[in-house]
């Protein structure tokens, strides 16, 4: 389904963006290049005009030029740094869209399963913070790191016309800078992970808290929370201290080596200059050209942080990348097949999640289309996941599900799940107006279609109560529609589709009894010809069913009609007796 | 453009205030304070040092005025004296500096830990009606990010500013030492760099306040898809949903494009207006030079500290970038620190003569509610529960009974009347010993992560295992719980996922009983589980009731047999009182009730609620 390429790592995820703006990298390269070098010049003529001085043989014509010449560089210079600018970080912006582009539309083809695993807000983390983190690598980190490279490598030939000696001297500071950065970048990146993945828990543990509030307040328990808060807020700030200990140590230490080198030109070249080795307008460069390259070395160790933080995150945002969509189309997909009937056979279908006892054992059922077939039995019975086997949300073994005859991995996925009406046991809703949700899985859809699907589901009589009928908007910024309502819109979202199958996972618990009979007779209309699954707890919602199967334990114990299973006298026959004696014991 | 200057001030204003405010939060470390803040203008003097030095090196040594004056060497004496003195000062920024990073960090550390602990208080103190509201999402925001970016502030921020400042006045005072004609001439320029600054603050400002809003809407979109991952699939709708994130991912983009162009444009300006300030000491100072006027050594200590001036007050520019993050989550964390308690304990508290463990007694007294202005949900209502006896309330969809339990717990408070615990008004009671009389059980059961003994004790540590577990076993919740391989440590994930909606419920009778509340509330789930399962439920539901006073909101036949009182809510008005039987013979509203949901449903359990 997916046609993205999977990256073995988060490098190379990153590299094939780097290299899919190529020419704006390229591009923005020279820019650095160019402004650094009209950045040089500065120094140059300055360093002229104090040797003119010094030689007292000085015009202010002369004087006027040297100016004229530092001011136009500058310009120059600051043309290009506007386009460094504009062409890098915005090359980062258009890496930061794309990664999320595909960091989102990977999550969204991930299967049931996954999502059962991940807590949405460590989710919410790696797509929020961490992909913050990784653009400063394409952003900041290349145009500073190149900005450093290109400085240091014009302006050290430079240096060494004017003083081997010292130049030498210099370069013997570098490398403690260098190390430096090394040793604590290192040591920066694993304390800064570890903040990280505090981060993600303290997020997931106040999400709940602020979900889970009227709980919290009826048991009277925001003391509790606040201490186990509490606890997680102290150990968030211990890990980011452990970080400042370093960093404190790294800064300073960084700009004391840089200071040597000033230490350096002082005593060095202050001899050299004495006797004549260099002019003083050469000295007074000098130390302007290590002023300039005080900022790239600053920027070295802000760059190695960044690049620090930016492959942790790469590695975690990459870690959900890397996890292959399970549930997709493989090769033996057959895009010829572009309608199914609505057959539905389970051949020996057992399923277990990961390493769980089976959850389904040995089902063996033929539904023809057309059929309507109820599932009941307690919970924890295996219902729900025999349900997710049709439109694939799980995946079984290959050929233990079958759709007109086919293994179900032969039919496109997309044709599968466009053929399928699924009302999950749990409503989920979207943030956008009524119309919308109901026509979520028919885009076609015009409102006529929407309000007819309201109507068969139940739904016509409480939309004409709101004043924004269908365009009333749901949710976070809109209103909140009671259970019943929810499930209701979650009917007519599966009907409008037109399913060649339609699954009800017991999406009439939240219906009363009165409305759910209206809907049941109005479905079976709709549904002549076509395949209906529907799980249930109430024996007057399954007993018109074609077939009645009786789980148990993940096994079909019981099948049947209504009659055929009261006769049987088994499980169906006893739900249906103490439910009797429930109305008998009401009456008296 | 007077407009733009008004909205100008204003900002100003409220950033001052802001800022103000943020400060007091320093006042609990105030003497770490002091001693950071000191650091840094030690840190700050002591490098002013370096062209200073620099100034008498040349001057004395390197290229004196008078012309071989001083011997060879002596004159490396003197350089070496003065490189040492370098070193020193060197070694004092390398020690302070390292003190004043951690000092900072550490003050910065604990001020966002005040100010989590402050807003996660401030979560729980705040009523329940303002999460109706404010969407989780926004919360969590911030609790994190909105804190975070006040710690840049602090750390990164204003003392870093602050440090400049300083660097900016000692460098200034060194100038005019020198020669105040030479430094009026070299801060021609600042006007210049003012006037881009200002240009920049306004474009970034509002640049990045799109970003911002821009942001908000990626988060929302991005939370929504995942939890609804599974829907997103079934109805096909990746293309539709990648369609649409595109479009929000495009904004976003978008936003940060239009304000890098400030960023590419005010950089450059700056080392243009810099490079015009050092032509013009050149060409100022060269003069001077010539005159006799200043040694060339001064020369070059004026470029030396130009260069410092410059730096700092581009870095104040930059760190605008933080400070403006820093305001805006300020304003946002405020806001909600400011927003009152509607509902709180009140000042003067009052208890029953029987003491805070109630006994039980409800009277509703003339009691009027509306969610919303005048839509009254409940009109006039009044009745009374005596101590022990067990309620339920029938009605249809909106007729008020899920509302008179929030009554009741204050999740809201009522426009008029009285609501009564042991004969005291509620909104007297301290609200966390009213509450704590009351146990729930929600038709949404509600798991925490963790495991199931911590679900059932919540964050109440007098509830041990061994009280865990009798209450699992009171309300038949063991039979499951102590056949999972980990039976009471059992791992529960976020919202109980992996649980059946029966055993979640089973597990929060465990919870509401392991209480022992005076008063019991339960909101019976829609039958969404088997009968089996039901039976359990309904043991569980006994022995919970059984000694306090309980109150039902009822779906289940065989509950509303079995209580003392059944009240009939009917568009927010009670419309009849009784026992079963005699409602029935009533032949009213519950009779009709009745009637229509078991005439042909007779395997049905009474389903008064709707949906």
């Amino acid at each position: 389904m997916s046609k993205q390429v999977r990256f073995s790592s988060g490098r190379a995820w990153l590299f094939f963006y780097l290299n899919k703006y190529r020419w704006q990298l390229l591009s923005g390269s020279l820019f650095v290049l160019a402004s650094v070098a009209f950045g040089v010049v500065l120094p140059r003529y300055v360093g002229h005009a104090i040797d003119d001085l010094k030689a007292g043989n000085v015009t202010y014509q002369k004087l006027t030029w040297s100016v004229l010449i530092i001011i136009g560089a500058s310009v120059i210079g600051g043309v290009f740094l506007y386009f460094q600018r504009r062409t890098l970080i915005n090359m980062s912006r258009y890496i930061e869209y794309d990664l999320r582009q595909d960091f989102y539309g990977h999550l969204q083809h991930l299967p049931l399963e996954f999502f059962q695993h991940q807590r949405t807000g460590d989710l919410m983390a790696r797509a929020t913070n961490d992909l913050g983190a990784v653009r400063q690598i394409v952003g900041p980190a290349i145009m500073y790191s190149e900005q450093t490279l290109f400085r240091v490598l014009i302006i050290l030939p430079i240096m060494f016309r004017i003083s081997v000696k010292l130049t030498v001297i210099l370069l013997l500071t570098m490398p403690l800078v260098t190390l430096t950065v090394k040793y604590f970048g290192h040591q920066i990146h694993v304390r800064f992970e570890k903040i990280q993945e505090f981060f993600s828990e303290i997020t997931a543990r106040a999400q709940e808290n602020l979900t889970g509030v009227r709980v919290v307040r009826a048991f009277a328990q925001e003391r509790s929370e606040r201490r186990a808060f509490a606890r997680l807020n102290d150990e968030y700030v211990e890990r980011n201290l452990d970080l400042v200990r370093l960093s404190a140590v790294f800064r300073p230490l960084m700009q004391f080596f840089i200071g040597l080198g000033f230490v350096a030109i002082l005593l060095v070249g202050g001899r050299e200059t004495a006797q004549g080795h260099m002019s003083l307008g050469e000295f007074a460069a000098f130390n302007l050209y290590l002023e300039q390259l005080i900022w790239p070395l600053i920027a070295m160790g802000y760059v190695t942080n960044l690049i620090q933080r930016g492959t942790a995150s790469l590695k975690r945002m990459h870690e959900i990348m890397a996890t292959a969509p399970s549930i997709a189309d493989g090769s033996e997909a057959d895009h010829a097949l572009t309608e199914i009937k609505g057959k539905i056979e389970f051949r020996n279908l057992t399923y277990r999640y990961a390493d769980g006892p089976p959850v389904l054992q040995d089902i063996n059922l033929v539904i023809e289309p057309g059929q309507t077939v109820a599932f009941i039995g307690r919970t924890g019975a295996g219902k729900s996941t025999l349900m997710n086997m049709v439109p694939r949300l799980l995946d079984a073994a290959p050929d233990m599900v079958l759709i007109d005859d086919h293994p179900i991995r032969r039919i496109p996925l997309q044709v599968l799940r466009a053929n399928i009406g699924y009302v999950p046991q749990e409503t989920f809703l979207f943030s956008e107006r009524l119309a919308e949700n109901i026509a979520w899985g028919a885009p076609s859809a015009n409102a006529e279609h929407i309000e007819r699907a309201a109507d068969l589901a139940g739904l016509a009589d409480d939309v004409n109560e709101f004043p924004k009928r269908y365009d009333t908007i749901l949710g976070e910024r809109g209103i909140t529609l009671s259970g019943g309502q929810k499930q209701r819109t979650a009917i007519a979202r599966a009907v409008i589709r037109q399913p060649k199958i339609l699954i009800l996972d017991d999406s009439l618990s939240a219906v009363d009894t009165y409305t759910e009979e209206k809907i049941l007779t109005r479905l079976r209309d709709v549904m002549r010809g076509r395949t209906s699954l529907i799980v249930a707890h109430r024996i007057s919602t399954v007993k018109d069913a074609d077939v009645i199967c009786v789980l148990d334990h993940g096994r079909i114990v019981e099948r049947g009609t209504h009659e055929t299973l009261m006769q049987l006298g088994g499980q169906y026959a006893d739900l249906y007796e103490r439910q009797l004696l429930e109305e008998e014991l009401a009456a008296s | 453009m007077a407009d733009h200057h008004e909205e100008e001030q204003l900002g100003k204003l409220y950033d001052a205030k802001a800022a103000r405010r943020l400060i007091k939060y320093l006042a609990p470390y105030r003497r770490l304070v002091v001693i950071a803040l000191s650091l840094t203008i030690l840190l700050n003097l002591v490098r002013q040092l370096g062209p200073l030095l620099t100034k008498w090196a040349i001057d004395d040594y390197v290229a004196p005025a008078a012309q071989g004056a001083l011997a060879l060497n002596s004159a490396f004496d003197g350089v070496f004296w003065l490189a040492l003195a370098y070193l020193g000062a060197l070694s004092v920024t390398l020690a302070v500096g390292y003190f004043q990073d951690v000092l900072l960090n550490t003050i910065g550390q604990r001020v966002m830990y005040d100010l989590r602990a402050q807003i996660f208080g401030k979560l729980q103190s705040i009523e329940v009606s303002f999460y109706d509201n404010n969407p989780v999402g926004r919360l969590i925001t911030r609790l994190t990010s909105d804190v975070d970016s006040l710690n840049e502030l602090f750390t990164a921020g204003l003392v870093e500013v602050l440090g400049d400042f300083v660097l900016i006045a000692g460098a200034l005072g060194m100038m005019f030492y020198f020669n105040w004609k030479l430094a009026i001439v070299s801060l021609l320029v600042v006007p210049l760099l003012w006037l881009a600054t200002m240009w920049f603050r306004n474009g970034a400002r509002e640049g990045f306040r799109q970003v911002r809003t821009k942001i908000a809407r990626l988060n929302a979109f991005t939370q929504e898809h995942i939890s609804g991952a599974p829907v997103v699939q079934l109805f096909n709708r990746e293309e539709k949903a990648l369609q649409q994130f595109s479009d929000i991912n495009a904004a976003h983009k978008q936003a940060n494009l239009d304000t890098i162009f400030y960023y590419a444009v005010f950089y450059p300006l700056v080392n243009l207006i810099s490079a015009v300030g050092i032509a013009a000491i050149v060409w100022y100072g060269g003069g001077q030079v010539i005159q006799n006027a200043i040694t060339i050594g001064t020369l070059v200590a004026f470029l030396q500290y130009t260069q410092r001036l410059w730096q700092p007050i581009q870095d104040i520019s930059d760190k605008y970038n933080v400070f403006q993050a820093a305001v805006v989550a300020s304003e946002r964390v405020f806001r909600l620190l400011d927003t009152p308690d509607k509902i709180a304990s009140p000042d003067t508290p009052q208890l029953p003569a029987t003491g805070g463990r109630a006994v039980g007694r409800i009277e509703f007294r003339n009691v009027w509610f509306a969610y919303k202005n005048e839509d009254w949900v409940l009109k006039d209502v009044s009745f009374a529960v005596e101590p022990g006896e067990s309620v339920a309330f029938v009605g249809a969809t909106g007729s008020g009974k899920t509302t008179i339990t929030n009554l009741l717990m204050r999740f809201y408070d009522i426009q008029r009347g009285e609501i009564l615990l042991d004969g005291v008004d509620i909104r007297l009671w301290p609200l966390e010993t009213l509450r704590e009389n009351f146990a729930v059980v929600l038709q949404d059961v509600f798991l925490f992560s963790g495991d199931i003994a911590s679900n059932v004790r919540l964050g109440k540590d007098s509830i041990d295992d061994a009280r865990v577990e009798w209450a699992a076993r009171e309300v038949r919740a063991a039979g499951f719980i102590e056949k999972l391989p980990e039976q009471y440590h059992t791992k529960v994930r976020e919202r109980g996922a992996g649980f059946s909606v029966g055993q979640k419920q089973l597990i929060s009778f465990a919870r509401a009983l392991a209480f022992d509340p005076r008063i019991m509330i339960l909101d019976e789930a829609t039958s969404s589980i088997d009968t089996e399962t039901e039976q359990l439920i309904q043991q569980a539901i006994e022995r919970v009731m059984a000694d306090r006073t309980s109150l039902i909101i009822a779906h289940r036949l065989s509950t509303i047999q079995r209580v003392d009182k059944i009240i009939v809510l009917h568009k927010g008005e009670i419309r009849e009182q009784g026992s079963h039987q005699q409602l029935l013979a009533q032949r009213g509203i519950y009779y009709k009730l009745y009637q229509l949901q078991y005439k042909e449903q007779p395997s049905e359990p009474l389903r008064a609620a709707g949906d």
